[in-house]
């Protein structure tokens, strides 16, 4: 494969799409296909063969306002239709060349207007499953450029300069991990892509492997090329079928096309990539733990030094990026890292994929400028809190992070501004809670997540969480005492300091944010023996989820 | 030095000779202990102790060793499932959005804890950890098949039109 056959297949697949006179876009994500996206395309096609009209039904990923589904998107008018099922065919296909369907039309053009696109630039606009429409919105162009214009080191730098930082949470430079593996010595380098996204409540991973697989085995075998691996491995959640399915099918057509395999585009670099699946536990999202796993072992993490970049993989130099830096890569490389450095804030540059959920209008995905105010996502972009509630806490981070009360709102989203205020960036997730969410119910919710994912390993992320567990039902039974919330925060100190990896270091942070923002709503838990938001079941005093506690 | 001669198939059962196939385009080495094992799962369904120890026999991996991985991870299961299984999401969304209260409720229902199965054999009460649909939260699977804005209402509703089955 040369840039030219790719500029080619790019060619003949636009001649192709310009011999329809439209296009409808089937919106297949998780969301839209579990409410008949798959009837509602059947029904498109025989609509259009029925009325002799020229159209071409694509099946897309992840159109983003999940909410609204299932979602069509008719071009080359960018129509979006809301909440579509297959009787709603006809009238579609019937609208085509004339007036939208007023009744369906969905108008979010302030959800979208604040946008922007990079990691999801093809969504809703290729069929994932087909090489050639990701070849024809310029993919795979960067991996060849690089190959046959750029130099390993030169690659590097362009991520460098991009500014780009771990999209996994931790917001580690991508440049530098980089260049660490890059310098690591040995014959052999593996190249590894975090797919194990375990943080509930956070589904942008799932939905670029999903929607866009070719993007992120694009960036692997860049990384792979700027690093000197051969072999690559993508580590996917065992939850996720369908990302499993299509990163499959993409590898395969790769290989087909030689954009994967040995002498890609007729130079000396070999890549190849295998997909190795997760088998559920939380600790797996951790590097260490994860690369065990990979080897077929119980995935504990392993103390840091010596780090991955070292030795990794069986021994061997490792890469480790998650599933949206790796997708962030391509578009780095082909506009340049002063474009990417061009967005975001001053310390975190780009764009960042959110998953917003929880108690809001507009629930899906989303991608922002890094530095835009969290008013701004939740208010304009989410569309607020619907049923006349009202806002109280937006849980970033997942079971790493904290929960940022309505004061705080004007804060712009950056991996430092967020640490500041006791959240972390996290992989995306983003959960909205109003006034009949209890706080305390809610840090109660991630330590139970966290004490039963703890791997083990070390005692006091084991026992630690199993006692803050233990505190936490007591303060939610309405049995609890001041002096429980004073060894709370001891004890959260204990575990943030000693724990061997980010598993346990983390786990504190929903108490601690929760303790700090809302630490009214403990106290009126233990002195009034109330909940405000009218949760924890005071007088029932059963556990809502009851679990066995292995300490 | 001897060459190692994998252990034979357990029986004639056509699905080890697809256990057999993960192993074999492994090269039968210890670190697809994992892949294996998913293997016998998609197969099987669950993993008996002949299955761990025919995979840990198969992959020289000590059984302690294989033992310990099977019960690490919360996707492999021991136990056969049921006919049909009930999979309540307990992610972050679907908790804010009660799925505490789904799970209560299918549990008062089936008179099962969550991961059990119930008596007759025929329905299984899973709890995962976020299925990745937070968009349609709270979410339930029935059978595999993801229903988003599930009500206590529609969730009993499956389990009876299973239960008279």
């Amino acid at each position: 494969m040369t840039i030219e056959e790719l500029e080619q297949i790019a060619k003949s697949v636009s001649q192709e799409n310009a011999k329809y006179d439209f296009e409808v876009n089937v919106c297949m994500d998780l969301a839209c296909a579990s409410q008949g996206a798959e009837k509602l395309r059947d029904a498109l096609v025989k609509s259009a063969e029925a009325a002799g009209k020229s159209v071409l039904i694509r099946r897309t990923g992840c159109m983003g306002p999940c909410s609204s589904g299932p979602l069509v998107r008719v071009d080359p008018d960018d129509v979006l239709y809301k909440r579509v099922n297959a009787g709603n065919a006809e009238a579609i296909v019937g609208s085509l060349g004339g007036e939208p369907v007023p009744e369906l039309q969905c108008d979010l053009s302030e959800h979208f207007e604040k946008q922007v696109r990079v990691v999801l630039e093809n969504a809703g606009h290729i069929d994932p499953e087909k090489i050639d429409d990701y070849i024809s919105r310029d993919g795979y162009k960067a991996l060849l450029t690089a190959l046959t214009e750029m130099t390993p080191n030169g690659v590097i730098h362009r991520i460098t300069e991009s500014g780009l930082r771990g999209r996994g949470g931790g917001g580690y430079p991508t440049g530098l991990k980089w260049g660490t593996v890059a310098k690591a010595g040995g014959d052999m380098k593996y190249v590894v892509c975090n797919g194990d996204e375990g943080d509930p409540g956070a589904f942008m991973d799932r939905s670029v492997m999903e929607g866009d697989p070719h993007r992120v085995i694009e960036g692997m075998a860049l990384a792979a090329y700027a690093v000197g691996a051969s072999k690559g491995f993508v580590y996917v959640r065992a939850e996720y079928p369908v990302a499993v399915a299509r990163l499959t099918t993409g590898i395969r057509e790769a290989r087909r096309r030689g954009l994967l395999g040995n002498a890609i585009c007729g130079t000396t670099f070999n890549f190849d990539i295998e997909i190795r699946l997760g088998a559920g536990a939380f600790v797996c999202g951790e590097e260490t733990a994860l690369l065990a796993s990979i080897e077929g072992k119980r995935g504990t993490p392993k103390p840091r030094p010596p780090y991955p970049a070292v030795s990794g993989l069986f021994g061997k130099p490792t890469l480790i990026n998650n599933v949206e830096t790796y997708a962030n890569i391509a578009p780095i490389v082909r506009n340049g890292g002063k474009w990417f450095a061009s967005m975001g804030s001053d310390r975190s540059k780009g764009t960042k994929v959110f998953a917003l959920t929880g108690k809001i209008t507009h629930t899906g995905l989303v991608e922002v400028p890094m530095g835009i105010k969290l008013r701004e996502i939740i208010e304009v972009i989410g569309g607020g809190v619907p049923g006349g509630h009202t806002f109280k806490a937006v849980q970033t981070g997942g079971p790493s992070g904290g929960c940022i009360p309505a004061e705080m709102l004007d804060l712009g989203v950056s991996y430092d501004a967020l640490m500041k205020v006791g959240s972390i960036m996290g992989s995306g997730g983003m959960i909205v809670m109003d006034d009949t969410s209890c706080m305390v119910n809610v840090a109660r919710f991630f330590v139970e997540f966290c004490m039963s994912e703890s791997c083990g390993k070390c005692i006091p992320c084991r026992a630690g969480t199993a006692q803050m567990h233990t505190l936490l039902t007591r303060i939610c039974l309405g049995k609890g005492t001041m002096e429980d919330l004073d060894l709370l925060v001891d004890l959260c100190g204990t575990i943030k300091e000693t724990s061997l990896c980010g598993l346990g270091m983390t786990a504190p942070n929903p108490v601690l944010s929760t303790l700090k923002y809302f630490k009214n709503e403990y106290i009126e838990h233990i002195v009034n023996k109330r909940c405000p938001a009218g949760v924890c079941n005071i007088e029932a005093a059963v556990p809502a989820v009851p679990v066995e506690v292995l300490a | 030095m001897s060459t190692f001669i994998p252990p034979p198939l357990p029986s004639d059962d056509k699905r080890w000779k697809i256990v057999n196939g993960t192993m074999r385009k492994n090269g039968f080495a210890r670190n697809a202990l994992i892949e294996t094992l998913h293997t016998v799962q998609s197969s099987f369904g669950y993993l008996d102790d002949d299955a761990i120890t025919f995979v840990a026999r198969s992959l020289r991996v000590p059984l302690s060793q294989a033992y310990g991985v099977v019960t690490f991870y919360h996707y492999f299961s021991l136990k056969p499932p049921g006919k049909h299984t009930l999979t309540v999401c307990a992610g972050t969304a679907c908790y804010i959005k009660g799925a505490d209260k789904l799970i209560a409720a299918a549990e008062k229902r089936l008179g099962i804890g969550q991961g059990q199965t119930t008596s007759d054999g025929k329905i299984s009460l899973m709890v995962a950890r976020c299925v990745g649909a937070c968009s349609r939260a709270p979410v339930a699977l029935s059978d595999g098949e993801v229903a988003g804005e599930m009500t206590g209402d529609l969730m009993l509703e499956q389990l009876e039109r299973w239960a008279v089955e």
